[in-house]
Parts: structure tokens; sequence; C-alpha cells
């Protein structure tokens, strides 16, 4: 199988630690998982199904910005200030993953410094992607004449 | 390989989206072009209009299918082709995929937009040996649901059964899809194959195959087993007018399928 992201982006040792302290969970299609502007508390890793998330736009159904599959990081608002959610997610189709308490990672990320360095180099790897994934769509490439008019 | 069109007739049209058509050709008379494999295209002339190169999308029995989505006045005229029009084709022309060179490994095919459509006949060839490779990988980026190319046959593909493992990501979903939404480099985590054993074969836009390339050999895949096809603004077809040059290469003879080894640098280039 191709090393997903959770696990290519974290060593065995750190994999290891956060699954010691995760729970595995599993919801139902159509489950939310979080509201954007509510309180961070949680994050998730995929291991099956996909998550969709969206934004809340008034009068209208909330659009999907993205969605996640195997091994990616669901929520990320978890370890930033102040702790909130940007988006909403959603479960597309029956979501096995495993679930982890955010304060309790914080926590262990201030005791161990190793451990603390590769959690937020991970997050911050998600992160990134997540921003350079977003700016290529930005480019509109399918549409006829891709990024913009033809010079 | 011609230099001076041969007659072929439109058998067929079908609509694969709003904008976008396949046109299915057959030899007009007697003459006929040399067999055409994945990844090689044809110069196809509209008469009184003017000619553009097209890869084949499916290469039958006699017959040629082009892809050809409108975007500007010689695709439009090919759009608007009805059966028993006449078009002109030369060809075959570049390098094509070269399946065989896969052999052995795992072969995974990343699409963007219209860039599903040279690489169709890829797939089919795979699954038409499927003990000449591992596991076939599909993954299909397009704009919106509606912008997907060969829907039904993606369809009957992602619902499995085959060997073909094959999902298809939007940029901008409608409020009834149910699929995946992002990037198409976001469908590799789903994907079955061994980095250090598989091919690759990506076409689209070139935003989209550099993204799709670093992020391969990020993965582990060797520069030179990620096979690119570019688009340059091919003319002669026979590496003589220098439209298509990008460095040391013409695309036409040279590409437009060229390794992702030699592709790098030269699409780092502005201008070139």
């Amino acid at each position: 199988m191709t090393s997903t992201a959770w696990d290519s982006a974290l060593g065995a040792e750190h994999r290891a630690r956060l699954t010691r302290i995760a729970r595995e969970v599993s919801f139902p299609a159509g489950t939310r998982l979080f509201e954007e502007g509510r309180r961070a508390d949680r994050f998730w890793i995929v291991r099956a199904g996909t998550v969709a998330l969206d934004i809340h736009v008034p009068g209208r159904r909330a659009a999907v910005v993205e969605t996640l599959g195997r091994g990616e990081l669901v929520g990320w608002s978890w370890y930033f200030p102040p702790y909130e959610w940007h988006l909403g997610a959603e479960t597309t189709s029956t979501v096995q993953a495993y679930e982890f308490d955010a304060a309790t990672v914080r926590l262990l990320c201030e005791e161990d410094a190793g451990f603390g360095r590769a959690v937020a180099s991970w997050v911050g790897g998600v992160v990134a992607d997540r921003l350079r994934a977003t700016r290529i769509r930005l480019l509109d490439l399918y549409a006829p004449y891709g990024s913009g008019d033809l010079t | 390989m011609t230099g001076v069109p041969v007659p072929y007739r439109v058998v067929r049209t079908r609509p694969e989206t709003a904008d976008t058509v396949s046109i299915t050709l057959a030899p007009a008379g007697t003459a006929a072009l040399a067999p055409f494999t994945p990844g090689r295209f044809a110069m196809v002339y509209a008469f009184g209009v003017g000619e553009i190169p097209v890869s084949v999308s499916r290469i039958g029995a006699g017959e040629l299918v082009h892809t050809v989505r409108s975007v500007g006045a010689v695709s439009a005229a090919l759009c608007a082709l009805r059966p028993g029009d006449r078009v002109g084709l030369r060809g075959p022309f570049g390098t094509g995929w070269e399946l065989p060179r896969a052999a052995g490994r795992d072969v995974l095919v990343v699409a963007g937009g219209i860039g599903l459509a040279p690489l169709r006949p890829l797939v089919l060839a795979a699954l038409a040996a499927p003990d000449a490779h591992g596991r076939p990988n599909l993954l299909v980026g397009a704009r919106t649901p509606g912008d997907v190319l060969y829907a039904k046959q993606l369809s009957d593909w992602a619902a499995g059964g085959g060997p073909l493992h094959c999902a298809v990501t939007v940029d901008r979903p409608s409020p009834t899809w149910r699929g995946r939404v992002g990037l198409v480099t976001e469908l590799l985590n789903e994907a079955w194959f061994d980095p250090a054993n598989t091919t690759a074969f990506v076409c689209g836009p070139e935003a989209m195959i550099r993204a799709t390339a670093r992020e391969l050999v990020r993965r582990g895949l060797a520069p030179d087993r990620v096979r690119v096809s570019l688009e340059r603004n091919m003319r002669c077809g026979t590496a003589h007018c220098g439209h298509c040059q990008l460095g040391g290469a013409l695309l036409c003879r040279d590409g437009p399928v060229i390794g992702w080894d030699l592709a790098r640098d030269l699409l780092t280039v502005r201008e070139l």
C-alpha cells in the first residue's frame, strides 16, 4: 500500500505514541464532526471513508471545499489558538478513524520537545499542503484557458 | 507518417461534456495512416479552417477516436462535425506513452481535465494486458462533475469489480456531487502502488503536471518513471518549423511524452 500522509509525515515512534492515546471510532455517513466557530477540542485521522470540509453559506446548502480520505488529518484548528474550527466537517461515507483529545496531545507536546517538534512539523505540513492545493485550485486550471486569458 | 493530410470521414460523434466532443474517424478511401499507439497524436485538419494536434483517445479496428474541446476556431469546427463530414489527418506523431516500458510495474495514471483523453487508450491497453503489469490505477481531476470526461466509463470503473482502482475528484462540486473534492494529488493516498516499482503517466494542465510529478517523486518514484505529456504550439508535426521547441527538444518529435527527469528543469524556465 502507498504510504499515507499520516504514515509518511510522522515517525513510527511518534505515531505509536499518538495511537496509544487514540480512540477507535466509527461514524455513519452524514455525521457532523464539527461546526465552524465551535471549540476545537478533538481531531481525527481517517482510517477508512471520506470526510467533507464545508463552509456555511446563509440560504444555501453548505459549500464543500475539500474532502479528506484515508490517512489524512481531519482538523488542525485544535493546534493553534484560539482553538476554534474554521470550517465544518461531515462524513460522506461510513468513516473509521482514530480520534484524539486535543488538550492531551498539546500537553504531550509541551512535555516532550522531540514529540512536540514532530507534531508541529506534521500539522504545519498539512496546513502547507492544503494552502498549496488551494492556491493551485484558485488558478482554475481546467477552465478553457486555465489561469486566465491568453497573452 | 505522412506529410500530406489523408482524408478521413466522421463515423459518429459523441458529446462528452458541454464543450467537448469525441469524434470517431475512419479512412474515407483506401489510404490510411499507420497504426497509432497510446499517447501519439495526429494533426487534424478542419478543411478551410485550420489544423491542430489532437491525441487519440481510443484506437479501434480501422477507426480512431479524437476527443476535442472547443476552445478556438479549429477545435470549434471539429466539435461541429457531423457523421459523413470529412477531415484531413497527418500522423501518427510523437513518442507515445510506451506502456511496454512499464512491464512488471504498477501503473499509475493521473489525468487532469481534457488530459484524460490521451490517457484513456493507455488505460484500455493496460486493462487488456493485466498480466503484464501490477495493479493499474486511474486518478482523475476535473473542474466540475459536469466536466468529467467519459463519465459512464469512469463510473463503471470506479464501481469496482475489475482490477482498476479508479477515483475522481473535482474542484467545484455541484450540490448533488457525493465524490471527492480537491486536487487530484489528494487521491494518491488511496491508490495502490509501490513507489519503488511504479511507472506513472501524467497529463493535464502544466501546473497540475508539475504538482503531481513533484509529489510522486517525493513519494519515491524515480523521475524517469514519471512520464508526462507536454503541450506546445505544434504546427508541422515533423520537427522542422520549431514552433513546439522546448529547450533542446522539439515536442512533436521528441515528445509530447517525456520523462520528468528531462521535463523538470524545462518547465521551471519562463517563456521557454
